[in-house]
């Protein structure tokens, strides 16, 4: 068990790509960390760093109280999943559990207890003389699980575990990789591209962009209040609405008409300054009848998400979308007026992309 | 012939059932009876041709199985008259035979050794180093291996053993054949190894295994068939290999079989075939076990990674 911590991490490729840009982030013992971002922001490149497979150009890494920096990453006592599991294929799923501990060169008879062990905890029991290539992309992920939970590290580190699984599989796996990490309590680190599996699984989320952390924060931070519109755009399985718009005289206006600018925030604008307004289609209500500050506009598109549905509503040019209960979509082309609710609109500074708040 | 016979012949019911739905349309003379003669008389000339083909490369091994045991053979391929065990009685008693086949021996798995060991190496380095201008280096000793074991480097690499005091050393015959053979197994290796994912060493690394241990443990055991294929193709090409040996190698103790096989004439300086067939039996015997044991051990197959 160990906390993180990286110091100004910077990692430069040859050919002058920079992978990762003066970044600092720690770690707590025992969290369950995320880190999230579109591919090539230098979320893999992280992971590999801590785990000593690529050496920073500049910057620390401490795992614990020791900085791991220079160390191998056979000394640093991480444990590694990769995207395609790596289980070696000519080893059977005991051998394949075992290999670290050979490595370790622990006793015969205690590799052969931990391994059946942990392969009993993560359901392999029946397995244990198979090849990875006589498993099933379920099984061949919790023969990786095991293979880093039977050597004890004191940090997992996960590169998109469940990317290689099929959609059903994949809940199912992360509802177990989050009970398992929860019954070790190893610190983990987990990389993905996934917003959904980030949210749903981690204690705290990084949001990366280009080598840059743009925010850390919980879940229901990161997913409530993103701190830029980048966070904001690539986080929510349906995207966030984010509208120009001007501010004047205590209000904002959008798409040529105006909304009330969040209480405290008129204080922190100037008036005729450019804005990014977002709100999360969850969060407008729509109606049929003029319902107070709202935006009215025409129905132009309705996608149907299983309980609810998308209504892309066309509010002079700019597309809108609202999330509306099943059965209670409005018909196309009708006229429609989107409220949002109370305390969740995001206003965003047109220059920088950065969230206004109080 | 049976076969076809039976295939064309359907069950009563089927045959009642086939000429009153089609009795009346297929006839011949019509369009479609026509092309239907055409096809099968195209496919009767095609398997002509092929029984041909194959008649013509099949008489010279059914020579090498007939001849050794006929005691008077000639070139033609027939059931030998009378059989006899003579032939390879005269090949146990001539001085250099059998040693000629122990050299074969001696100098394939030598340049086994060190073709399969050297390019494993070469070919790992390649493939995960990031070396500038590596696809060019690999073509260009492609390039250059042919001409170390051809005709018209001979005089300088005679020259070159003959300094070094390797003339009549198998260990010289050993390095000429392996510099030869090294450039295309590294290509061949190379292209094997880039098909392992690097992830399976970075794992191992990450459980702290020390680079020999990730050879030792992961990668030589994934590359096996490739390296088996490698090794089988070195004792081929060493044990067919005449001019190299020939050249440097001056003493008939030393030669190997291929060398050897030249000197089997009668005192009328024409061919003693009952010898040589003998002989070459023998001496293809060996290569042929080789190719079949690891047809069946490897199969030449590769286990992978995970499904997609």
């Amino acid at each position: 068990m160990a906390a993180i911590a990286l110091t100004a991490l910077t990692k430069e490729f040859p050919g002058g790509v920079r992978a990762l840009d003066a970044l600092d982030l720690s770690i707590t013992d025992g969290e369950f960390f995320a880190l999230l971002g579109p591919s090539g922001c230098g979320k893999t490149t992280l992971l590999r760093t801590i785990a000593g497979l690529e050496s920073p150009t500049a910057g620390t890494v401490h795992i614990g109280a020791r900085d791991v920096t220079a160390l191998p990453p056979g000394a640093r006592n991480v444990a590694m999943v990769f995207q395609d599991y790596a289980l070696f294929p000519h080893m059977n799923v005991q051998e394949n559990i075992e290999y670290p501990l050979r490595i370790r060169r622990t006793p015969r008879h205690e590799r052969a207890q931990r391994s059946a062990q942990v392969g009993t905890e993560l359901g392999l029991a029946k397995l244990m003389e198979r090849r990875p290539a006589e498993l099933s992309g379920g099984q061949q992920q919790r023969v990786a699980l095991a293979r880093a939970v039977a050597c004890r590290p004191q940090v997992f580190l996960f590169d998109e575990p469940l990317s290689n699984l099929d959609a059903r599989l994949r809940l199912e796996a992360r509802t177990f990789l989050k009970r398992l990490q929860r019954e070790v309590g190893v610190t983990t680190v987990f990389v993905t591209h996934d917003q959904a599996e980030a949210l749903a699984l981690a204690d705290r989320i990084a949001v990366m962009e280009s080598g840059k952390i743009r925010q850390v924060g919980t879940p229901r931070e990161v997913f409530g209040r993103p701190a830029t519109t980048f966070v904001a755009n690539f986080i929510g399985s349906t995207p966030m609405n984010l509208v120009p718009g001007d501010v004047r005289g205590g209000g904002v206006t959008v798409a040529g008409q105006r909304l009330d600018l969040p209480g405290a925030l008129a204080d922190r604008l100037h008036d005729g300054e450019k804005v990014v307004v977002g709100v999360r289609p969850e969060y407008l209500t729509l109606s049929a009848t003029p319902d107070g500050a709202a935006l009215s506009g025409q129905v132009s598109i309705v996608e149907h998400l299983g309980t609810s549905s998308l209504v892309t509503v066309e509010v002079d040019g700019e597309l809108i979308g609202a999330t509306v209960p099943e059965e209670d979509e409005p018909p196309a082309g009708a006229t429609v007026w989107l409220r949002p609710q109370e305390g969740r609109v995001l206003i965003y500074r047109a220059s920088d992309g950065t969230l206004v708040s109080a | 012939m049976s076969t076809p016979d039976a295939l064309h012949r359907p069950g009563p019911a089927a045959g009642v059932d086939r000429s009153a739905t089609t009795g009346g349309m297929d006839g011949p003379g019509t369009p479609d009876g026509r092309d239907a003669a055409l096809t099968m008389v195209r496919r009767i000339l095609f398997y002509v041709l092929v029984a041909f083909g194959t008649a013509f490369f099949a008489l010279p091994m059914l020579w090498l199985l007939s001849a050794p045991f006929d005691d008077t053979p000639t070139y033609a391929v027939g059931l030998p008259d009378v059989l006899t065990l003579d032939n390879f009685a005269e090949i146990f008693r001539n001085r250099y035979a059998v040693s000629s086949l122990v050299n074969s021996t001696i100098l394939a798995v030598g340049t086994m050794a060190v073709v399969v060991t050297f390019a494993a190496l070469a070919a790992y380095a390649l493939s995960r180093a990031r070396v500038p201008g590596r696809d060019a280096l690999l073509y260009l000793l492609l390039l250059l291996s042919s001409v170390v074991t051809g005709t018209a480097a001979m005089v300088p690499i005679f020259l070159l053993i003959f300094q070094l005091r390797l003339i009549d050393s198998h260990f010289g015959v050993v390095l000429v054949l392996s510099g030869g053979l090294l450039p295309a197994a590294i290509f061949l290796l190379k292209d094997f190894i880039d098909t392992i994912p690097r992830s399976y060493e970075e794992s191992a690394r990450v459980f702290g295994a020390s680079p020999l241990q990730i050879l030792r443990h992961i990668v030589v055991p994934v590359a096996r068939p490739g390296l088996a294929t490698i090794a089988v193709w070195t004792l081929v090409q060493v044990w067919g290999s005449f001019l190299t040996p020939f050249i440097l190698l001056r003493n008939p103790d030393k030669q190997p079989a291929a060398v050897l096989v030249r000197t089997f004439y009668t005192e009328g300086g024409s061919p003693n075939l009952g010898l040589l067939a003998a002989f070459s039996l023998l001496y293809s015997v060996p290569v042929v076990l080789m190719y079949l044991l690891a047809w069946s051990r490897y199969g030449f197959r590769f286990h992978g990674g995970i499904k997609s």
